[in-house]
């Protein structure tokens, strides 16, 4: 596949894989390793004091993979500036997934408090990369502001509900130049692929890996689909049409022209 | 003394540098940051600071998240 670039940096995958919800270490490297991921999402959380060794990410490799902590459970700006500052400190480079849900139901991005933790973060140095709902107006703004990606989502997060927000994605990858990466709710192949070939430059996922009853399987799956889906938008998708466009000439059909051959008497 | 630590009130050793605390809860250094009183701390800095009584300390590592 031809390489993404985010913020200068030379990505080779398309695909990137959130590490949540996996049964297993052991399940999630083979994801990883089955998806060809380079940037891979995490989250931070406190440390569980009665049971302070959690192996879940000793199995990731930092060398290998881009890690890219998030913000979630951040309800506010303040919340998420402080939640990526400690996050730094720990992954030592400075990406973030910048995501503020305020509301647990459907966990849906506030805009307003993530356009103001933006616009901190990208003033403090930080490659940000919004979760955002699927709004052209707001991906501007972001984009104005100086984030790296914007992070338009198909559906909500772990809803495997797809590409629910298509015609606004759209939209934003027409209006956006910096990559658009469709994150949350694609829950099969064939909703990545379809965001690819509409022309987004990366889908992030991982519900949809983490419950398949073979994850493995389906991070192989999801890799075809990102590729298929980019290759068909590199190569041009035919327009619509209403009617019928044959496939087959239009000429030379047995039945055409002359006269039919005479009827064959009965024995 | 007492601190606070993800929360909780917690009794643990006088004037703890930062390693001798999570030593002290048998947390690997490497995998944490810390921020005592909203202030951070990653690894370098865990020999260098030293905690005091009623600090409000956060430890905190990554996990599976998407």
């Amino acid at each position: 596949m031809d390489a993404l670039s985010v913020a200068g940096r030379t990505l080779r995958s398309r695909l990137f894989v959130g590490t949540g919800k996996f049964s297993s270490p052991a399940v999630m490297r083979q994801v990883l390793e089955a998806s060809q991921a380079e940037v891979v999402t995490v989250a931070l959380r406190r440390v569980d004091l009665a049971n302070p060794v959690d192996p879940t990410l000793q199995a990731l490799d930092a060398g290998r993979y881009l890690i890219l902590p998030n913000t979630s459970g951040a309800r506010d700006a303040e919340e998420a500036v402080r939640m990526a500052k400690l996050a730094r400190a720990l992954s030592r480079n400075n990406w973030i997934k910048l995501e503020i849900t305020p509301d647990p139901r459907y966990l849906l991005p506030d805009p307003i408090e993530t356009l103001k933790a933006a616009q901190i973060l990208v003033r403090e140095g930080f490659v940000v990369l919004p979760y955002i709902h699927a709004d052209p107006v707001l991906a501007k703004r972001l984009e104005e502001c100086g984030t790296a990606t914007v992070m338009p989502l198909g559906a909500p997060i772990g809803s495997n509900q797809g590409l629910r927000t298509r015609d606004s994605i759209g939209i934003i990858i027409e209006q956006v130049r910096v990559p658009v990466v469709v994150d949350a709710g694609l829950g099969a192949p064939s909703h990545a692929a379809e965001a690819m070939q509409m022309g987004a430059d990366a889908v992030l996922v991982n519900t949809a890996l983490a419950v398949a009853l073979d994850p493995e399987r389906m991070a192989r799956a999801f890799r075809c689909g990102v590729e298929a889906g980019r290759l068909a938008y590199l190569a041009g998708l035919g327009a619509p049409r209403a009617t019928a466009s044959a496939s087959s000439p239009l000429t030379g059909f047995l039945s055409s022209g002359g006269e039919d051959p005479p009827a064959k008497s009965p024995n | 003394m007492q601190v606070t630590i993800n929360g909780e009130k917690k009794e643990i050793p006088d004037r703890p540098t930062v390693r001798e605390l999570l030593a002290f809860l048998e947390i690997e250094p490497e995998t944490v940051v810390v921020e005592r009183n909203r202030e951070i701390f990653s690894t370098a800095d865990f020999e260098a600071v030293r905690l005091q009584a009623d600090d409000v300390i956060e430890i905190l590592k990554f996990m599976g998240g998407g």
